[in-house]
């Protein structure tokens, strides 16, 4: 019901943007302003109109003039918080959209910054099923962590977002779409398991397999730490001991993770296998380098070099 | 009481919430205690206070079996005080009530909003029960949480204490004032009720068969209609609508009563006249069997009986609205015998009262000898012009209630100025007597008719003078002639005189003041008060069209105002941007023009291409521009002076090209 509802209303939209107020993806920032904030009543709203037409008309009847004024005090009040809602929404500024990375499959995290010059309560921002409240308590930028269910790898746009809000009273929603044209990537979810990479792949060089002699830096002593590894004269500088900490270089094996060895799969499935060998050789501070059809990628190893090439596998046609 | 299954979706709300929703439940159980039965009233704070604390630790709902038991008792206790569950009181019960029972499961935002509107309607109805100020001011105040409720209920919101969380509501309210006066004073009255009568069991004060000064001032404030008289041909003037009620002939030194005289004949008091009118009146339920018609009636109407002082009685208590014709004259000869029982019965004084007004009437019988005539005029003038004052709050009297109105307070409302000069001129030997009636009405243009009020109910005197009859004479008229031409509210209106001599005299009067102020401006702010109101703006008819009109006006304007505070937005005060904005203004003038889009430096350095006279200034400015725009978070004030300075001294010599 709810999906057969859902479609319909999105067949209306493309008949009749009008109708939903439909709006096209825009660059950043977006301001809101009066041309694009709607009003609308609540379904409380309606009924305390109602509630009030019942008050308004008793007090008329009986001549009672106290409940009339304040009846009419009530009624005053309503409609001034329907421009409160209003100035709630207006001008408030959506100036970035940060996407977190995550794996299809994942939700992703997105943080919205939120400028305003002055304080904002109770905006809720709808995306999908998902609802996320915020305020902002001044002339200030606020960051609204959401997240974006995802389903496929690669660049996807940020869904419209509504942003509403019922403040003060909750009987009038003020509401408006935010459609930032502001693509995320969507990293390809990982096999859940399979093969190592090849052994010609994995090009394990046996290297020395001893504590690094190279000293890389100093740090706090630990229990446990061997005693010569205390460096005596720094710490006779210090207040606690210092230990060197010795690096160790070429001590993981270079896997070259190659699209063109996998083959007899189709492209998707060579996609999540590379995803998972990266993220293995990323877990195992393997250094690896990775080939894909039109692009190639040194060897190298560590967070931004895991990013680029999941980014790279992301991007693939 | 709403099934579980509706709540499961939503999320509990916070204890601010509920805290707030209990204070207004608990202002609702204050403003109604006063007419619920004591012990009612305590159970249900005691029950509230219970499901307070009960709430605060964290119980969410309060189990259906203590509910629904809890419901069934409330039904059967007020079936059981009351007799039923309708009607004013035992409606208010139960609403308060159930209430206090809607707190029990009250977990979700609907739940609470669900509250908070029936909240909202309990603290109106306590306006029925009365519209004193105080019950108004109390009901106001009950609207702050109850609205802060609703405001609680938003998610997101700072938490700050609980005065800190009305505050803004009070500034809603504030705000919301304007508009809100503007409609009560627009918002066109109904002439008639659009359903029936007020409830059977609220007491409504009607005119009775005695009449004691003071006891009118519940019906001066009293609004309701009274009657509705329509005319056949046209309407007698506003000082001819005199309604006569009860004769009262009787009098004890403080109350006036009719005459029950056993044995004499109920013919009427042949009256001779030469026109008369005839007229439809409709009687609200008064339970009683007077029936008020126009000086003086010539028959009685169907199912009614006309009495020797020629007062019109039904046959049966009033108790559904009653319509009855009757033909009146106005100018007529009643009574021009005068036998001597009545004569005696009309000028009999209580013994032993009012001395001075005895040596006053005395004094003017000396003077003017047997020209009963110049007696009455020499009463209504001494009422004129002796410093007296209407009002409808008077300072009490003491024993002799004529001696001390007369030569005392001085300040009183129809039934003192009647009963004083009743006295006065029976004290001089003219038979005289008390009639209370109506006087003056809303005359409704719509309808053609009469509306006559409580409010208007008056008290003037009848004197019989020899060859004319009893003559009808109105004391009050002499004070105060607005009270007869335009009416009871036009009579207490305008009364500065009275506050400004009574200034001082002490925090009671004060109160009082801002009470009858309150009674004036508020609860007896009618129809008759609206067009007084309007007439000064030149709106002469008050229909409800126009007022209609006059309203959507000024709520249009009263939103305008808002729209305009909404639509406004404080700018950002950039002292830099307004800087480059000047300093744009004079390169536009030189054609230079910052195109959309354009950077400063790009434009800058266009400006330094298309002015080469300025060149190096310009290379400076955009530098300046740059580094303060862009080097720190702040641009520091001094080389800001120096950058502004810099623009302002900034002189573009035009260019020949």
């Amino acid at each position: 019901m709810h999906a057969l509802l859902q479609r319909l209303a999105l067949w209306g939209e493309r008949r009749l943007p009008a109708l939903t107020r439909y709006r096209r993806t825009e660059s950043l920032p977006i301001e809101l302003h009066r041309r694009r904030i709607y009003l609308v009543p609540t379904a409380f709203g309606v009924g305390f109109t109602v509630l009030l037409l019942v008050m308004l008309i008793g007090a008329l009847n009986y001549a009672n003039n106290a409940a009339l004024l304040l009846t009419c005090l009530l009624g005053a009040a309503s409609a001034a918080s329907m421009l409160v809602a209003f100035r709630n929404l207006d001008g408030l500024r959506l100036s970035q959209v940060q996407a977190e990375h995550a794996m299809a499959g994942q939700p992703v995290e997105l943080t919205l910054s939120f400028d305003s010059v002055r304080a904002r309560n109770a905006v809720r921002i709808d995306m999908a099923r998902t609802r996320t409240a915020f305020a902002i308590s001044g002339p200030d930028t606020t960051h609204v962590r959401i997240s974006m269910p995802t389903a496929r790898r690669g660049w996807q746009p940020v869904p419209r977002l509504r942003l509403w809000t019922t403040w003060p009273l909750g009987l009038f929603r003020a509401w408006s779409w935010l459609h930032p044209e502001q693509p995320v990537l969507v990293w390809p979810r990982a096999e859940a398991g399979g093969p190592a990479p090849h052994a010609s792949a994995t090009n394990a060089q046996q290297t020395r397999r001893r504590a690094g002699d190279e000293l890389a830096a100093l740090r706090e002593y630990r229990v446990g730490d061997p005693q010569r590894h205390i460096a005596w004269k720094v710490s006779a500088h210090h207040e606690g001991l210092l230990v060197k900490d010795f690096a160790q270089p070429q001590s993981q094996p270079q896997w070259r993770l190659d699209w063109r060895e996998l083959r007899g799969l189709d492209n998707e499935s060579r996609i999540s296998r590379l995803a998972r060998w990266l993220g293995e050789a990323q877990a195992e501070r393997h250094s690896y380098s990775l080939w894909l059809p039109g692009m190639e990628l040194p060897l190298g190893s560590g967070p931004s070099h895991y990013v680029h090439c999941m980014n790279a596998l992301a991007e693939l046609p | 009481m709403t099934p579980d299954s509706t709540h499961a979706q939503q999320a509990p709300v916070d204890r601010r919430t509920f805290d707030l929703l209990a204070l207004t439940t608990a202002v609702v159980l204050g403003v109604h205690s006063p007419h619920l039965p004591w012990w009612l009233s305590t159970l249900l704070a005691v029950l509230l206070a219970a499901r307070w604390w009960q709430r605060r630790q964290h119980v969410m709902r309060v189990p259906r079996w203590i509910k629904l038991p809890l419901l069934l008792l409330l039904t059967l206790a007020v079936i059981e005080t009351y007799g039923s569950i309708f009607g004013r009181e035992a409606g208010a019960a139960l609403g308060v009530g159930l209430l206090v029972l809607k707190l029990l499961e009250t977990a979700t935002p609907r739940d609470v909003r669900v509250g908070v509107g029936f909240a909202c309607f309990a603290l109106m109805s306590a306006l029925l029960f009365g519209q004193g100020m105080m019950t108004t001011a109390v009901v106001a105040m009950g609207l702050l949480p109850a609205l802060a409720t609703l405001r609680a209920l938003e998610p997101a919101q700072a938490q700050t204490g609980l005065p800190r969380s009305l505050l803004p509501i009070l500034l809603l309210l504030a705000a919301a004032l304007p508009l809100s006066l503007l409609a009560f004073v627009l918002v066109p009255r109904l002439s008639s009720p659009l359903w029936g009568a007020p409830s059977p069991d609220q007491a409504r004060t009607g005119l009775s068969d005695s009449m004691s000064p003071g006891n009118f001032t519940e019906l001066l404030t009293d609004d309701s209609p009274a009657l509705r008289v329509s005319f056949d041909a046209t309407p007698p003037p506003p000082d001819l609508r005199y309604f006569r009620a009860y004769v009262m002939s009787n009098y004890d030194g403080r109350r006036w009563q009719r005459a029950h005289l056993a044995g004499t004949d109920n013919t009427p008091a042949p009256l001779e006249f030469a026109t008369s009118i005839s007229y439809h009146v409709t009687l609200e339920p008064t339970h009683q069997r007077i029936l008020p018609a126009l000086d003086v009636p010539l028959q009685a109407p169907a199912n009614a009986g006309l009495r020797s002082d020629r007062e019109l009685f039904a046959h049966k208590s009033v108790s559904n609205p009653f319509t009855y014709t009757v033909r009146s004259a106005l100018r007529y000869r009643l009574q021009p015998e005068l036998d001597e029982r009545s004569r005696q019965l009309d000028l009999r004084l209580p013994t032993g009262f009012n001395p001075r007004t005895h040596a006053l009437a005395g004094e003017w019988r000396k003077h003017y000898r047997t020209d009963d005539p110049a007696i009455v005029r020499a009463g209504l003038t001494l009422l004129h012009d002796g410093g007296f004052s209407y009002t409808l709050t008077p300072a009490p009297l003491g024993r002799d209630a004529v001696d001390d109105f007369l030569f005392n307070t001085r300040e009183g409302f129809c039934e003192h100025y009647a009963s004083s000069f009743t006295v006065l001129m029976r004290s001089a030997g003219i038979p005289a007597r008390v009639v209370t009636g109506y006087q003056g009405g809303y005359w409704n243009k719509l309808g053609n008719y009469l509306l006559v009020r409580n409010s208007d109910a008056h008290a003037w005197s009848e004197v019989w003078l020899a060859g004319r009859g009893w003559v009808r004479v109105d004391p009050t008229a002499a004070v105060r002639p607005e009270r007869v031409t335009l009416g009871a509210a036009a009579a207490i209106g305008n009364e500065r005189g009275w506050y400004h001599n009574d200034w001082l005299q002490g925090v009671r009067n004060h109160w009082d003041i801002v009470n009858r102020w309150w009674n004036q401006g508020v609860v007896g702010f009618d129809a008759l008060r609206q067009r007084a109101l309007l007439t000064p703006f030149g709106v002469r008819d008050t229909d409800t069209r126009t007022l209609g009109i006059l309203l959507a006006i000024s709520s249009t304007l009263c939103m305008g105002l808002g729209l305009a505070w909404a639509l406004w937005r404080r700018q950002r005060h950039d002292v830099l941007r307004e800087a480059l904005r000047v300093l744009e203004r004079k390169l536009a003038r030189h054609g230079v023009v910052r195109r959309h889009g354009e950077g400063p430096q790009h434009y800058l350095a266009r400006a330094a291409r298309a002015l080469p006279g300025q060149r190096a200034t310009l290379a400076q400015l955009s530098t300046n521009y740059l580094h303060l725009r862009y080097a720190q978070n702040e641009p520091p004030p001094e080389p800001l002076r120096a950058f502004r300075r810099a623009v302002r001294n900034f002189r573009a010599a035009r260019m020949v090209k």
